[in-house]
């Protein structure tokens, strides 16, 4: 059971607030890193708005997310100019080493794969990212050798 | 000024000031397609199939939710206004699966008419599935996402009229779906089973779970004897599934046609309606009596029944203990029915007719047990009865009129109106003043509880003692009252609740379309079918009568008590998750 206390803390930062739900999604999603069922549920009750609305807030904003995460997050640009450069090819590659479809997060936590709109690296097309470092002029290989090394430094200091 | 004249497609017209050109144009006969826009629901303006061109306004406007000015003028037929309709509907239809021979919503379906009305032969764009599975975790309703054409009817339905607020929109632009929250089903949720979002849903992406297959093979099973009660207020409905006008009353028909499907006993639900006044009416004498919870709420509609149990169970010591009239029924017809026909009960299957999508949970409940088996085995909504006669070409309107069974199919005028609201509220003031004043009732009609709004109140007397009633029809309107009584603001001794908009007339099972317009149409039916039958006062019923005397001893006894009443439980809003 994830511990309540913290979601209870910020809802009452914001009792004041006449529309408090965004803020109070973005707190708690920064506290406890994504916007799980129980602590949803929990805000509902507290703010007395019906869950199937929270959700359709939680849904609608790409900031937020309702599944945990991987400890490397890998986004790999899909707009046109990476799209020319065979960034699908890396995506293909991508996708098989890990295991993944867009969106899922591997079963031991290490990697989510996500999809990102241009990151204004058009140049050095094609382009993903992993958590915040930036890896350009992809090919199949090269996009799987940097991920083999993630996976090796998340194994060691797991 | 409140009015204004507007000119259409060069026929003038003047409206009420706020008349929508959507509902202008509908008075000088144009039926302007719309997908989105529901007369129950405000406009979200979604799907732009109802725009229209007004002359000095540079974009195209969605007449559903504009409205009339005084000197405008309206093109709904330009070729802008066409060929932008087209562009609306194309786009929709490209994520449309067009399953249409497969399709529940088959030949009544507002998208496939409007393909047609539109003359769509073609489409320019490739079908792309929308997100989102079916969901059938419910017991009640199935939902396909994948028919959805985020019309957002459904969501308003339950948020607005029920104060239910089940089901939401996920995600946003291209990957929007209506979905509960997680995903997890509408068994997981607090949906009441009210089916009222199916009722409006324009296609065939909501729909009730089938028992139709269930009860042609208990109709197929030679060894099995198959009885069937119909509620009063299919009477007044399923004419409609045959094309007959809203209004229409079927009674006798209804009754031959479902002989003629094989049923071995047609019974009337309003025979144990005749039933639930009497145990209720006594019952609601004892707690003005002799103490209890007051006011004292009803319990015939499982809609509301469920509704209670997860979002007031603080009140459900207020609610009646009485079963609601199809599961008297059911309780009776393995007991009393099967010991009077030598008929072991294991071999009977109980059907019943309802208006409604919650009763086919209700007939599930672990409570419906009380005859040692379930009481009812099967419920099939107006709609799909109507789809049993249709399949083997049974044409409603033509059949010569058939009577029902005895002894559970004698009822009384007090039972029918138990089809709409305020009818149970004035059935039961029209027993409780007999048996209270021992004098007779003069005038059966108690028009202070009827009419169509979402609560009424009204104060009766019995000989000098005042009872105070209140109706609410729609799950919203019941929230108002139960916020009342938990305020401590509510004197009332009797409060009758319907779930549906205008009660059973209107439930979450009848012929669709819905609107107030053919709510009204039908509730008149009823009031009718009251009028023309000879007794119209519960405890004169003869068969209720004689069910006391051979069986039942009298109202509230131990014997009724264990076969008629029931409890009810405390359930949540939210399922506690465990994490
Ligand atoms: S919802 Fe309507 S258009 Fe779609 S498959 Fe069903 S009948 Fe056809
Ligand atoms: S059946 Fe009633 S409560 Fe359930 S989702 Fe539909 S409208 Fe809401
Ligand atoms: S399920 Fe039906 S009512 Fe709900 S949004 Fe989709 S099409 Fe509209
Ligand atoms: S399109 Fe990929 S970085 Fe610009
Ligand atoms: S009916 Fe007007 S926008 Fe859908």
């Amino acid at each position: 059971m994830q511990d309540l206390t913290r979601v209870d803390e910020i809802v009452g930062r914001y009792a004041d607030t006449k529309t408090p739900l965004i803020y109070i999604l973005k707190d708690v999603q920064k506290e406890y890193g994504y916007l799980s069922d129980v602590v949803l549920t929990h805000i509902a009750k507290k703010v007395d708005i019906p869950l199937s609305e929270i959700y359709g807030v939680a849904t609608f904003y790409s900031l937020f997310t309702i599944k945990p995460k991987g400890k490397y997050v890998v986004r790999c640009c899909n707009n046109a100019p990476c799209h020319v450069k065979k960034s699908k090819e890396v995506l293909e590659a991508i996708k098989s080493y890990l295991g993944l479809e867009v969106t899922e997060t591997t079963e031991c936590g290490t990697f989510t794969l996500e999809f990102t709109s241009c990151l204004g690296l058009c140049a050095v097309a094609p382009v993903m990212m992993v958590n915040d470092e930036v890896y350009g002029n992809l090919t199949p290989e090269k996009a799987v050798a940097i991920l083999k090394d993630y996976k090796m430094k998340g194994q060691s200091n797991a | 000024m409140d009015k204004v004249t507007v000119t259409i497609d060069g026929i003038q017209v003047t409206v009420p000031k706020g008349t929508t050109v959507l509902e202008a144009a509908k008075q000088v006969n144009i039926k302007i397609p719309r997908l989105c826009y529901h007369p129950d629901l405000p406009p979200v303006s979604g799907c732009r199939l109802c725009v229209v061109e007004i002359e000095g306004d540079r974009l195209l406007r969605t007449s559903c939710s504009w409205k009339c000015q005084d000197g405008m003028k309206i093109n709904t037929k330009s070729q802008t206004v066409r060929s932008s309709r087209r562009m609306a509907l194309e786009l929709i239809l490209s994520r449309h699966p067009m399953l249409c021979t497969e399709c529940v919503r088959n030949n009544n379906c507002e998208l496939q008419s409007i393909a047609d009305q539109l003359g769509i032969r073609e489409t320019r764009f490739e079908y792309s599935a929308r997100p989102g599975g079916i969901d059938d975790s419910s017991a009640v309703l199935v939902r396909d996402p994948s028919k959805c054409i985020l019309c957002r009817r459904c969501i308003q339905t339950c948020e607005l009229v029920q104060s239910v607020s089940a089901i939401g929109l996920e995600g946003r632009g291209y990957n929007v779906w209506v979905d509960t929250p997680f995903g997890k089903g509408l068994d997981d949720v607090a949906c009441v089973s009210c089916g009222q979002c199916i009722n409006r849903c324009p296609v065939g992406a909501l729909y009730e779970q089938d028992h139709v297959a269930r009860v042609w093979a208990a109709l197929d099973d030679p060894t099995k004897h198959v009885v069937v009660q119909t509620a009063p207020a299919v009477r007044a409905s399923i004419g409609e599934a045959f094309g007959m006008s809203a209004g229409s009353l079927v009674t006798d028909k209804m009754v031959t046609g479902l002989r003629m499907l094989g049923f071995d006993k047609v019974f009337d639900t309003d025979f144990t309606a005749d039933l639930t006044i009497v145990e209720e009416g006594t019952e609601l004498i004892g707690r003005l009596t002799n103490g209890g919870a007051l006011p004292m709420l009803t319990s015939c509609s499982p809609g509301w029944i469920n509704f209670i149990e997860h979002f007031y169970p603080q009140l459900l010591p207020h609610v009646s203990s009485c079963k609601s009239p199809q599961q008297m029924f059911g309780a009776l017809a393995k007991t009393y029915y099967a010991e009077k026909a030598g008929i072991d009960p294991k071999d009977i299957y109980s059907v019943s007719i309802m208006p409604c999508t919650a009763k086919k949970y209700e007939c599930q409940r672990p409570e419906m047990r009380d005859s040692g088996y379930q009481d009812v085995d099967a419920v099939l909504t107006t709609r799909e009865l109507a789809k049993m006669m249709k399949q083997v070409g049974i044409d409603l309107p033509q059949l010569e009129p058939g009577k029902y069974d005895e002894p559970l199919g004698i009822s009384t005028g007090a039972a029918v109106i138990f089809g709409n609201t305020g009818g149970v509220m004035e059935a039961a003031l029209r027993t409780v003043y007999e048996l209270v004043t021992k004098s007779p009732l003069e005038n059966v009609e108690i028009k202070q509880v009827r009419g169509m709004e979402g609560v009424r109140e009204a104060e009766i007397d019995l000989n000098g003692t005042k009872v105070r009633a209140a109706v609410a029809n729609g799950l919203a309107n019941a929230r108002q009252l139960m916020e009342k009584i938990v305020a401590g603001e509510a004197d009332y001794h009797f409060v009758e609740i319907m779930a549906c908009p205008g009660g059973c007339i209107g439930g979450g099972g009848q012929p669709i379309p819905t609107s107030m317009e053919i709510r009204k149409k039908r509730v008149e039916a009823i009031y009718a079918a009251d009028r023309a039958l000879e007794i119209r006062k519960s405890h004169e019923n003869p068969a209720i009568k004689k069910l006391y005397a051979e069986f039942l001893g009298e109202p509230n006894s131990h014997k009724a008590h264990e076969l008629l009443h029931t409890h009810y439980t405390r359930k949540t809003v939210y399922k506690e998750t465990v994490a």
